[in-house]
């Protein structure tokens, strides 16, 4: 196994003892077919032990794998006549967002993906998928193509968040993420994101005002980083695996809280074991969350983006007295309430 | 125009190092502790000045030594903005539940309330500015840092949506350290939401006045706060996304003393106006009153 994580350590152990044990057997010409039956069985079990009890600690650590599919990886597989398309006729190309045209099942669609690099050299000219505001800004323009043409949107979410730098503030970094989710809830076409693989805050969200909000199995979504959060309530980021549980990332927390729509699944192991199993996977969602909106007009896909967003949110009502507004101290005749009580 | 008379003078407190303590033989004096009467006095976070509680109250709590624009809870930002009657509170009793469970974070709610004296770190409602009618939202630093939760989210969206629906001009006071991680990514789609709830008005073509104040960063600096048909901010107010540190750890460099000022976004094309505090609700009318002819919007 390639790219294995800490915890699978106890499978890769096992495969190796029965490698061992088969070539063993092969040069010594003795017969261990039983032994081996009963192994693999046992290497089978322990797999589904691991596999399906992933934490999300664990998946944190998935959804950042060096080998997990980038978009690019998926959006060659999963569209036909991709059409790459570039810059944000501002300032320049951010190359931690890439888009276009390509089609999905004949159809043409507009996809856009956050795009981290597949080596240190291609991480540094993409910045590690950390979009300036000029990626946002890029986007915004391919999805504003899209509603002119009246195509679909799909977009790939997989970024640590919006660049931290200064470069960055200074082209109004908060303007255009805040743009971006301004802009996307007014779009007449239907939208469709796909976090795959780590969904950082504001930078992710930024493409992610979707009526559907997809996920990958093991992709994560927070307002923050676990570490980032680890080192601002417990001084320390080594503590990330322990804020990953208590922020609930996975997609199957973001399910239950009603955040996103739909839990697209991954190869076993995760997605970076099959590149092309997993493009099926996205594909067929895809599609038929496409198909789930047909027929529906601007109007009405406008609408359903608003009440997604609308309703997400946690509050209650205290049974008290509301805090008073300042006010002018009521004017009150002293003087003459005096005389009336003295008469 | 005001950047050149309130420009920030940066003057640090001396404190005696190891090489600078006074050589053998001299006496250490210890500097005697002056003592002040709790709350007659007020120290300037940025300058160090001592001066009267009262007197700064006077000047809008702008300290007259070096123009620091200090941070004003939502009570007294109403109270100096709006006009003296008629200011109705929205969702006053809106308050935060823990939805996640998360460890530590309905004590800190409980700590934030009797330490702040507010409910949550926003406050909206409708008043006037010149008798002019405005839906305004008021956050304050002193609740959690101005984070941004699900209560700060819906009550600005509900905010939002009274003004698009009864068509009047809307102003948001900004003031946060950006998205409360206690409620993880609830909190982050808070900014979708009064984003989207921003659209609406907009597309409505209601008028919206962001106002910065010291600080506006993160979530709420990457949403409504950045979305005003006009921006406006505090003299010396720090706006911008990225934490400094954060920053300074990505870059490898050190950050100008100006960085993320107001000044600094004026400079780089991120805002209308730099109002200093005593003509902000001059401006404010002004700009309804512009804003008034053609009937409410």
């Amino acid at each position: 196994m390639a790219g294995e994580l800490p915890y699978e350590a106890p499978l890769i152990e096992m495969r190796k003892k029965i490698d061992e044990l088969v070539q063993f057997g092969q040069e010594k010409g003795i017969d261990f077919t039983d032994e081996i039956a009963r192994l693999e069985e046992r290497y089978h079990r322990l797999e589904e032990e691991i596999y399906t009890g992933i934490t999300a600690a664990q998946k944190m650590h998935l959804a950042r794998h060096q080998q997990r599919p980038t978009a690019l990886d998926l959006i060659q597989l999963i569209f036909t006549d991709f059409i790459e398309l570039h810059g944000d006729r501002m300032f320049g190309d951010d190359l931690a967002v890439v888009g276009g045209l390509a089609k999905l099942n004949g159809k043409t669609v507009t996809v856009i993906g956050q795009q981290r690099g597949k080596d240190t050299k291609d991480n540094i000219a993409r910045f590690f998928g950390s979009a300036h505001p000029e990626g946002f800004r890029k986007g915004l323009r391919l999805m504003k193509q899209a509603n002119k043409f009246g195509r679909p949107i799909i977009t790939f979410i997989d970024t640590k968040g919006a660049y931290p730098g200064n470069t960055a503030e200074e082209r109004g970094q908060s303007e255009a993420i805040a743009r971006n989710l301004m802009e996307m809830a007014k779009l007449s076409v239907p939208v469709i994101v796909v976090v795959i693989g780590e969904g950082g805050s504001g930078g992710a969200l930024a493409m992610a005002v979707g009526n559907r909000v997809l996920m990958l199995e093991h992709a994560i979504y927070s307002a923050i980083s676990p570490n980032g959060a680890a080192s601002i309530l417990w001084k320390d980021a080594s503590k990330a695996d322990q804020a990953a549980e208590a922020m609930k990332i996975t997609a199957k927390d973001l399910l239950e809280m009603e955040v996103i729509e739909d839990i697209i699944p991954e190869p076993r192991g995760g997605a970076h074991r099959d590149y092309e199993a997993s493009a099926t996977f996205i594909s067929e969602a895809l599609v038929r969350h496409l198909d789930e909106m047909k027929g529906w007009s601007g109007d009405q896909l406008k609408q359903d983006r608003y009440e997604k967003f609308r309703k997400i949110g946690s509050v209650t009502f205290e049974p008290q007295a509301p805090i008073e507004a300042p006010q002018e101290p009521v004017e009150v005749d002293v003087a003459s309430n005096l005389s009336g009580n003295a008469e | 125009m005001f950047k050149d008379i309130f420009q920030k003078k940066r003057k640090y407190a001396t404190i005696p190092s190891e090489r600078a303590l006074p050589g053998e033989g001299q006496e250490v004096l210890e500097r005697p502790k002056r003592e002040i009467p709790e709350g007659l006095m007020n120290k300037c976070s940025k300058c160090g000045t001592i001066q009267y509680s009262k007197e700064l109250e006077k000047n809008l709590k702008v300290c007259p030594a070096c123009g620091y624009h200090m941070r004003l809870n939502a009570m007294e930002r109403i109270a100096m903005v709006l006009d003296d009657q008629g200011f109705v509170e929205f969702d006053a009793d809106m308050i935060s539940v823990d939805p996640l469970g998360f460890p530590g974070y309905s004590n800190k709610l409980e700590q934030q309330r009797l330490k702040s004296g507010l409910k949550e770190a926003v406050i909206t409602g409708e008043g006037t500015i010149d008798g002019l009618p405005v839906v305004v939202a008021v956050m304050s630093f002193d609740f959690f840092t101005g984070s941004m939760g699900s209560v700060v989210g819906e009550k600005i969206t509900r905010a939002i949506e009274h003004a698009t629906e009864k068509r009047l001009p809307l102003i948001i006071f900004s003031t946060s350290g950006g998205a409360r991680m206690q409620e993880s990514i609830l909190s982050l789609m808070q900014m979708a939401k009064t984003s989207a709830a921003l659209s609406r008005l907009d597309e409505q073509g209601g008028l919206y006045i962001s106002v910065i104040t010291d600080p506006t960063t993160g979530g709420v600096s990457a949403s409504f706060a950045s979305l005003g048909d006009i921006n406006i901010a505090e003299p010396g107010a720090v706006f911008g996304f990225a934490g400094r540190i954060v920053i300074e750890q990505t870059i490898r460099q050190k950050l100008p003393d100006d960085f993320q000022t107001a000044e600094f976004n004026m400079q780089h094309g991120q805002l209308d106006m730099v109002v200093h505090r005593k003509e902000l609700r001059a401006t404010l009318g002004k700009l309804l009153d512009m804003h008034s002819e053609k009937g409410g919007v």
